[in-house]
């Protein structure tokens, strides 16, 4: 295990958090701009007796990990936004099951094939769960280098915690920077090794009676309790799963409200706005679903307005709305299309907000 | 008094769905016997298909996955990085397997997968409700078809054990039928080295089961049997297409 700090680039930092949580089964398909993930894997993988295999397509890639999945092992598929649309057939599946998975979404400017340049375009497919259903799959949003390797170790202990998929919602600005990061020891110690899971298939069938990975329901009624049960889960995770960081948030009367990237873009603008009088704060949602609603609750004793900044044309600031039930005025501050917010355009609404 | 005939082990009591007719359960009862033979239920995991055999978990002894419409090799390829050790196969029928899985199929076959595939062709969708599959004949009238086939507008059956065949990472493809009691003692024989060669380790292994539907059909059962050998099988010839052994 490594314990001193190394420099790193975001993806890498993902790739290598997921060997160190014990992950040897990567299913990919090359789209920019995630492609350094899946190169590092292709090159450490054999290394340590892990599998990465380059599918033929997305679609084949997720459900390569359905099956791993299923067997029992922790396995992780990455992607771009629109490779992402062609995953999300699996990713129903997946929760239809109650599998365990770790999917990475580097987002890029979309719709259609979009832009390769970085967005968070994606929070809608992400939080409503992107495929069939009625489902959830936790999304973690990692603000730097540092936590695309942490929360990537954290999502394979939530998957399995909670039987259901983890998303690292995260953007080609933090794919592609490097900055050094502590590689933190993963929850089991180190060694990967599994929490039980006595649902697997493969092997034992004898000894433990067959396992059966299975979404299909002939009874409405069977499958209407399935999904209750499930929801129950879901329940669960927003109770004991909302994460959230604050800068200066505790007295700010203005909070600008941002994940990932733009959260980095809203801290200069904060600083800025602060030295001007205006006490501004910045609410980081960690997860985006569950959404961290009591956090929004909180601020809202003492913000007179929120800003929701997005690099996509408003789609979070719904569910700040939501979550702090409309008693505050809510404004979109924002870039799209591949291009990244300005400091000065943020310092701008927070001045008028 | 002897037994000369009992149910195999690696078929549950369920009752199966399958029409009156329908080739299914003779193709079950294959799968489950070589599984027995050869020892390897344990071990043995199933990925079903969506269409007439999605519930194939029910009737097969061992651990299974049912898998969305047309993945079940990629399913199954995940299912054998993750243990080797299993006896890993796919039952998939001929929409799954040659229109919206087409390229699973012959990726894992590209790939040279260590799995078998049992591909069940009977010409036709049939949990659907009986419409026009990649193998439907030309001039064979389905819900799709009502006119026939017509080939200059809805193409040409795909001739699955042809195409796999070619490539490189294919190591073992027969065609079969199931027609009669011959060609079920062949059928088994093929299914039986299907699996062998996974256990030993050989490489992707397709078995092609030429089938039929008499309910989507609209035939009897003999009937369909017939209509089978005179209009499947010179299309469909039967053989080993690829042996690398």
């Amino acid at each position: 295990m490594m314990s001193e700090k190394i420099l790193i680039k975001g993806n890498e930092a993902v790739a290598e958090a997921a060997l160190a949580a014990g992950c040897r089964h990567f299913f990919g398909y090359p789209i920019t701009p995630q492609s350094e993930l899946a190169a590092y894997l292709a090159r450490r993988m054999p290394k340590v007796g892990g599998t990465y295999l380059q599918a033929e397509s997305e679609i084949a890639a997720i459900n390569m990990v359905y099956g791993a999945s299923a067997a029992g092992v922790r396995c992780m598929t990455s992607s771009s936004s629109p490779g992402i649309s062609l995953k999300s057939e699996g990713l129903s599946y997946l929760a239809g099951c109650d599998l365990p998975a770790v999917i990475v979404n580097v987002q890029r400017g979309g719709p259609g094939l979009g832009s390769i340049q970085p967005s968070q375009a994606d929070y809608f497919q992400a939080t409503r769960g992107g495929g069939h259903g009625d489902y959830h799959i936790m999304v973690l949003a990692p603000g730097g280098v540092q936590e695309m390797y942490s929360f990537t170790v954290r999502a394979f202990d939530l998957a399995d915690q909670y039987r259901m998929t983890v998303m690292l919602l995260t953007d080609g600005i933090l794919g592609q920077m490097m900055e050094p990061v502590l590689p933190s020891a993963p929850a089991d110690g180190g060694g990967g090794a599994l929490c039980d899971k006595p649902w697997a298939v493969g092997g034992g069938s004898g000894k433990r009676g067959r396992n059966i990975i299975n979404s299909l329901y002939l009874k409405p009624s069977d499958l209407e309790k399935t999904n209750i049960e499930r929801y129950e889960k879901y329940k669960t995770v927003e109770t004991d799963g909302q994460m959230s960081d604050g800068y200066l948030l505790d007295d700010a009367e203005v909070v600008v409200a941002a994940y990932g990237a733009s959260s980095r873009i809203a801290k200069n603008a904060i600083d800025e706005a602060r030295s001007r009088g205006v006490r501004a704060g910045l609410l980081r949602p960690i997860t985006l679903w569950p959404f961290p609603k009591k956090a929004f609750a909180k601020a809202a004793e003492h913000a007179r307005a929120f800003i929701s900044l997005e690099m996509s044309m408003g789609q979070m600031i719904e569910d700040i709305e939501l979550a702090i039930r409309c008693s505050r005025p809510v404004t979109l501050c924002n870039r799209v299309g591949g291009v990244a917010p300005e400091p000065g355009q943020v310092l701008e609404a927070v001045l008028n907000a | 008094m002897t037994a000369v005939f009992a149910k195999t082990p690696m078929l549950t009591d369920a009752v199966l769905h399958y029409c009156p007719g329908c080739t299914h359960g003779i193709i079950h009862r294959l799968v489950a016997e070589t599984l027995d033979e050869l020892g390897a239920g344990e071990r043995a995991v199933g990925v079903a298909p969506v269409g007439c055999a999605v519930m194939a978990y029910n009737y097969f002894n061992c651990d299974f996955i049912q898998a969305a419409h047309g993945r079940a090799p990629a399913v199954a390829t995940g299912v054998k990085r993750a243990r080797p050790e299993c006896a890993v196969f796919t039952y998939q029928g001929d929409g799954d397997l040659a229109a919206i899985g087409t390229a699973e199929t012959v990726h894992a076959a590209a790939r040279g997968e260590n799995i078998t595939v049992v591909f069940v062709n009977n010409a036709i969708y049939g949990m659907t409700g009986g419409q026009m599959a990649p193998t439907t004949m030309p001039g064979q009238v389905t819900q799709t078809s009502p006119y026939g086939r017509d080939p200059k507008t809805a193409g040409y059956p795909v001739r699955v054990c042809e195409m796999l065949a070619t490539l490189d990472g294919t190591a073992y493809c027969e065609r079969v039928a199931v027609d009669c009691v011959k060609n079920v003692r062949g059928a088994k024989k093929a299914i039986r080295r299907a699996f062998e060669n996974q256990l030993e380790g050989k490489g992707f292994s397709l078995v092609e089961v030429l089938s039929s539907c008499p309910t989507n059909w609209g035939m009897t059962p003999s009937g369909a049997l017939e209509w089978l050998r005179e209009n499947m099988m010179p299309y469909y010839p039967l053989g080993v297409y690829k042996d690398k052994a």
